[in-house]
């Protein structure tokens, strides 16, 4: 299979669907004059003229009149230049577009996606840094998705394009320039579905985003020990798929979440009450959480290393559930 | 209250008479909408908070007069009269107001969020200076479909102090989208008087800064509503951009149904309802111009009367939504396919 970068991999998502569907369009900062700051929208503005605009700075018009346009018959893609800049629209997207189907009574769809650049990189410090998935986990009437690679960026891309509700895609700076294999012929990654990236019989790791990677390295590692690890990439973080990970946690027994946003109130909190509720008499270990510490991400490399989940915490974590560390 | 002088050309004198009564009839058709609403929820039948719009009716009916059933409005917390001007049916409306499954949002919604979808009404909004954006979206999506509908927003004097305002308006302009921003400066901001909230003299004012046209007229007569609804709308359809129209008018009634009204006099109430009333002002209009007499005009209030006493009637004999209800219509796939979305 060929390979290409997961840059590549959502600007051919963006192609097919905009030459599939007329009534797609993108518009954000900086993704017309510099094709986006990570290069992620080269090329479309040749090819698709002013259905690919620059917009000014304005999250809040970004992602308020995403909502309109979802409305009104099109299908909007709109990027948030950093996820961190959420909070700027913070309002339009939990109070308008998570609310909007559900209080009128589901009236219309509302098929739009947010694109949501996330993630440590280059010591970009507090405030273009997070992964702000925990701000939008508590908002009914969301999708959530994550990938964590070019093939799961190209098929999820295109099906949250092609989906007729709000999907926030959130795409981590690390990956954009990481090439992996990638089908030439059309497909979809399904949403709500997770993918079992390494099968294994010990413990279960649940991952998504740029974590499976570091996950799959420490696994490996793990393998030298004689721990065979299961790692789950979720891909859809809300609504998650509960029965992959149910199923995969009655088989090791023993269950990681790791994610790199902060532990404190994060997914992995909810991942692990839903396993605690429905495999308690599974587990053989608590469950543990590997994530950011709860503190913003400082600026200088040596703490920001600190903050952040390294392959070692994993590696620690497994050892802890298998009771091989304190 | 005085309005500045503006280019409308009098389209409203040429209107046919029975044009001009259905303008009328529309105001008259509010008017007793939201008098029947707040009796309704003075005596508990109709549950949460409730906004009325009495006072204002020339606004939204001389506004919509000029639209099309496939343009787009966004609305504010205050929006019933928004909604029956556009096409909304009463008595849906009303059934949404009792909280019954036949209600425009199932009961979901309530006052604050009554939509109409079928007929452009994209919804009121709870949170004020909310829709700001969602018709620069629909703006959009004409622009980018490349039809020739038009948005128009409804906005308070409060909501033009919102940092949407600003991001709106703004890159409507640079897109020359075609979306008219109409402000209902009723002189409250809940209990804050525009005088001591608003920091330029006028909203319309404040157009200059994005470069597009404002203007400000007398919000409580319809004639005036409904010449720079025609003016604007059609400069806004032809592809000149954005323009901002503001519409001085005064709430009449408390921010809410119950509202103690600490913050004004009863006397500064009691002036503007006996000199300034919209509908009285249009009935005296139509009088002298012996376009309809007494009977003539009773007949609408007769009309409306009934036609609420039906809306009544089919809101009161509307089931009640079943409680598991409430897990339904928050994505487009039903809860039964994909239970995991609701858990």
């Amino acid at each position: 299979m060929r390979t290409i970068s997961f840059s590549d991999a959502t600007l051919e998502a963006m192609r097919e669907e905009m030459r599939r569907d007329p009534t797609v369009f993108v518009y954000g900062e900086d993704i017309v004059r510099q094709g986006g700051i990570f290069g992620q929208f080269k090329g479309l503005p040749d090819e698709f003229g002013d259905r690919v605009r620059d917009v000014p700075i304005s999250e809040t018009a970004i992602v308020g009149a995403a909502l309109g346009a979802a409305l009104t018959g099109t299908r909007p893609v709109a990027d948030m230049h950093f996820a961190d800049f959420i909070g700027v629209a913070f309002d339009e997207l939990a109070n308008q577009i998570a609310k909007n189907r559900y209080m009128f009574g589901g009236q219309t769809n509302i098929p739009l996606v947010i694109r949501a650049p996330d993630g440590l990189t280059n010591q970009a410090a507090a405030q273009h840094s997070q992964s702000v998935e925990g701000w939008i986990q508590n908002i009914p009437g969301l999708i959530v998705v994550a990938p964590s690679s070019p093939a799961t960026a190209k098929g999820l891309l295109k099906a949250a394009i092609r989906q007729n509700d709000p999907v926030i895609y959130f795409e981590n700076k690390v990956l954009y320039p990481q090439k992996g294999p990638v089908p030439e012929e059309e497909y979809l990654t399904a949403l709500g579905k997770a993918e079992i990236r390494r099968s294994g019989k010990d413990v279960t790791i649940v991952a998504y985003s740029i974590l499976v990677q570091k996950c799959e390295e420490a696994a490996k590692q793990l393998e030298a020990e004689g721990i065979d690890v299961e790692i789950i990439d979720l891909l859809t973080l809300k609504p998650f798929d509960r029965e992959t990970v149910i199923e995969s946690v009655k088989k090791t027994h023993r269950c990681v979440i790791a994610h790199e946003a902060v532990v404190t109130g994060g997914l992995g909190a909810e991942i692990a009450a839903t396993i605690q509720a429905e495999a308690f008499f599974w587990l053989d270990a608590p469950i543990a959480r590997v994530g950011a510490k709860n503190v913003p991400i400082p600026f200088s490399p040596i703490m920001e290393k600190f903050v952040a989940p390294q392959k070692e915490d994993l590696i620690r974590a497994v050892r802890r559930v298998l009771y091989r560390e304190a | 209250m005085a309005a500045t002088k503006n280019p409308f050309p009098d389209a409203f004198s040429a209107l046919p008479p029975e044009r001009k009564l259905g303008l009328l009839e529309t105001m008259v058709r509010i008017r007793t909408f939201e008098t029947r609403v707040e009796e309704l929820f003075l005596n508990k039948k109709i549950p949460g908070f409730v906004h009325l719009y009495i006072g204002e009716e020339a606004i939204a009916t001389g506004v919509m007069a000029n639209l099309r059933k496939d343009d787009w409005i966004t609305s504010t917390h205050r929006g019933h009269g928004h909604a029956i001007a556009k096409g909304a049916k009463t008595d849906r409306m009303m059934a949404e107001l009792f909280g019954r499954k036949t209600g425009y949002c199932k009961g979901k919604g309530g006052s604050m969020h009554i939509a109409d979808f079928s007929v452009g009404m994209l919804g009121a909004n709870g949170v004020v200076g909310g829709g700001f954006n969602i018709a620069v979206g629909a703006a959009l999506s004409a622009q980018i479909k490349k039809t020739d509908q038009v948005a128009v927003c409804f906005f308070g004097d409060g909501a033009s102090n919102r940092g949407t305002f600003h991001e709106a308006i703004n890159l409507a302009a640079i897109w020359k989208l075609p979306v008219l921003f109409v402000n209902e400066n009723n002189q409250y901001a809940s209990t804050t008087p525009v005088s001591y909230g608003l920091s330029a003299q006028h909203v319309a004012d404040r157009a200059k800064g994005y470069g597009i046209d404002g203007y400000t007229i007398d919000g409580n007569n319809i004639a005036e509503t409904y010449n720079a609804a025609a003016y604007l709308i059609q400069r806004v359809r032809e592809g000149q951009g954005p323009a901002l129209l503001e519409c001085l008018t005064y709430r009449v009634k408390g921010h809410y149904v119950g509202d103690p009204e600490r913050y004004r006099t009863r006397e500064e109430v009691q002036k503007m309802v006996s000199e300034r009333d919209p509908i009285q002002a249009y009935k005296h209009k139509l009088l002298d111009a012996g376009i309809t007499n007494q009977a003539g005009i009773a007949k609408y209030y007769d009309l409306a009367e009934q036609e609420l006493r039906a809306a009544i009637e089919f809101a009161e004999s509307s089931p009640l939504p079943e409680p598991e209800d409430a897990l339904n219509d928050l994505f487009s796939f039903s809860p039964k396919e994909f239970p995991e979305a609701v858990r």
